[in-house]
């Protein structure tokens, strides 16, 4: 989310004795599929086998490599009041996916997870908005709200600490997403993503930019969800559906399901 | 979709924020009870729209903050100490005992598990015959059902390794602790209405008459909230004291008789430590003492250096 574009990858492995050759082809295959839609070579790699009870089944590691898109310039720098915060499509998706499946949580409808390759979509929007794309994010372990917050929070050298303001009513969710969220107590706004990510961008290529992504591969869903502002730095302040006004925090560790 | 956003209607919202407005003449101060309600105004910025006359008392404490100190050091002893597979609701495991929390326990390799029901926990002793499985059934009235429900089907099924480290609180005498504490402002309550939900009305009648205090027993959902906060304000004006239900569409007067039994064959009324406001008579549930086989604290008989409950105000863990 640098504004490079990805060429070639490597591939390491920790198996697990045990591990059946099935399951291992199953993951190659899928790995293949993958690598081929995003158009990146697996150019190099390693694979180790250890003892049974050594491993949890299989470890894969990897790293990429590419180039920087000439016209981008993508940096917390770049980010100033007045930018429009868009994401790129209905968020929480993944993270309610894996909750699902694990132990004990079964739903009557089927959430798959949004896992995506998004270089295509973003090497679209860098060829046409380049500079006046300031920032790229991908919301996934602790979700829109924990990247939303470190961008507000940023301190570093050169940086000008800004506020976010977001618009519930604007951000896309689905509504089994939502639904599950709900009967779980959980906020979407945490909950991890994987085939999203969030731009901010320069407000007066806001508009082109949304409607460019949302003809581009999954970014039908996108939306303007809020604003860089100058007031409140350091902090990000949601309006919620009933126009009530409430501090996003920071989350801090995992987020637990409350029973109070 | 039905129930996530009929009682989320802005235009309904704007309506009572503005009811409330012009009903609020002079400044009054609410208390609502439930955890569950402080986190709807909170999370849907309601705080912020209610009249500057009306003020919200966030308390008395929800279940996970007020379990004392020397429970949550007894779940971590029998997770580090014993073996035993520790399962808990997500929100209790961040609280910290006298030297650390579940989750530090859990980090430190003990086998501490996030469950969203205790019926899960009995599954879970079914499959791991070997190992002892504790549920630490903190709460409410409200997770008291399916705690008590957890004690049962395990004596239903015959297991020898399940067992419940109970610290379930009440809500009546809790409130009756505020209204006579010496420093209290609070002049009308919202009652928590999945409590209301499990265990009737009738036990807030008394108090009402007894403290001439408006209670609405009141729902979680933006409308809900601001209803039973207008129909507390209303009572305040005209100088009434009643009892009232904005949360009817859930709760019946007579509570849910059956998960009322559950509740009652497995637990008793004993006096409870809050921690942060100390100990409240006949304010908790133990485990009956016919059921001692499943209730963790007997069966394990854990002793933990009692350390003083130290007040938490400073800071809300759940």
């Amino acid at each position: 989310m640098c504004g490079a574009i990805p060429k070639y990858l490597s591939l390491g492995f920790i198996l697990e004795e045990g591990l059946t050759m099935a399951e291992f082809w199953d993951i190659l295959v899928s790995i293949k599929g993958a690598s081929e839609r995003a158009g990146i070579h697996i150019v190099t790699g390693d694979t180790k086998v250890v003892e049974r009870g050594k491993g949890d089944k299989i470890f894969i590691n990897t790293s990429g490599i590419g180039e920087l898109h000439p016209q981008a310039d993508i940096s917390i720098k770049n980010v100033k009041a007045g930018d429009k915060v868009i994401v790129s499509g209905h968020i929480a998706t993944h993270g309610m996916a894996i909750m699902s499946v694990r132990e004990g949580l079964e739903f009557e409808t089927t959430l798959e997870s949004d896992t995506a390759p998004l270089n295509h979509t973003i090497l679209a929007l860098l060829d046409e908005f380049g500079h006046d794309i300031h920032l790229l994010r991908d919301p996934t372990r602790g979700g829109v709200a924990t990247v939303l917050n470190e961008i507000a929070r940023d301190r570093n050298v050169g940086v000008t600490r800004v506020g976010i303001d977001l618009k519930q009513a604007a951000i896309p969710v689905l509504d089994e997403v939502a639904g599950a969220c709900e009967l779980l107590g959980l906020d979407p706004l945490y909950v991890a993503n994987e085939g999203v990510f969030l731009a901010i961008v320069a407000t007066e290529v806001a508009d082109a930019f949304l409607e460019k992504l949302r003809t581009l591969d999954y970014g039908h869903s996108a939306a303007i969800i809020g604003e860089v502002v100058a007031e409140h730095p350091g902090q990000v302040v949601l309006t919620s559906r009933i126009g009530g006004r409430r501090v996003v925090n920071m989350l801090v560790g995992e987020q637990l399901p409350r029973i109070c | 979709m039905k129930h996530l956003t009929e009682y989320r209607d802005p235009e309904l919202v704007e309506q009572y924020i503005q009811e409330l407005h012009k009903t609020a003449t002079r400044p009054w101060t609410i208390m609502e009870v439930c955890g569950g309600q402080t986190h709807g105004l909170v999370k849907n910025g309601i705080l912020n729209l209610l009249p500057d006359l009306v003020t919200m008392v966030h308390g008395p404490g929800c279940p996970v903050c007020v379990t004392p100190v020397n429970l949550i050091d007894k779940a971590v002893y029998l997770a580090e100490e014993k073996g035993v597979i520790l399962c808990s609701f997500g929100d209790m495991i961040r609280v910290p005992g006298s030297t650390k929390s579940l989750l530090d326990a859990k980090a430190g390799g003990a086998d501490v598990r996030i469950l969203y029901s205790p019926l899960e926990a009995v599954r879970l002793a079914r499959e791991n015959p070997d190992r002892e499985v504790v549920f630490f059934a903190v709460g409410f009235e409200t997770t008291a059902p399916a705690n008590a429900l957890s004690v049962v089907q395990a004596q239903k099924l015959g297991l020898k390794n399940y067992s419940i480290l109970a610290s379930h609180v009440l809500v009546p005498p809790a409130m009756e602790a505020v209204i006579q504490d010496d420093d209290t402002h609070i002049q009308g309550f919202l009652a928590a209405g999945h409590v209301c939900a499990i265990m009737g009305i009738a036990e807030y009648g008394p108090l009402v008459e007894r403290y001439k205090m408006p209670m609405v027993v009141t729902g979680f959902e933006p409308v809900d909230l601001l209803q039973g906060i207008l129909m507390v304000v209303r009572q305040l004006e005209r100088g009434e004291y009643k009892l009232e239900n904005q949360y009817a569409r859930v709760v019946r007067p007579e509570g849910n008789p059956e998960a009322r039994r559950i509740i009652e064959q497995v637990f008793e009324v004993v006096d409870r430590e809050w921690r942060g406001i100390g100990n409240i008579p006949g304010s908790g549930w133990a485990v009956r003492s016919e059921l001692a086989n499943f209730d963790a604290d007997r069966k394990f008989s854990v002793s933990v250096t009692k350390v003083p409950n130290a007040p938490i105000a400073s800071r809300v863990w759940c």
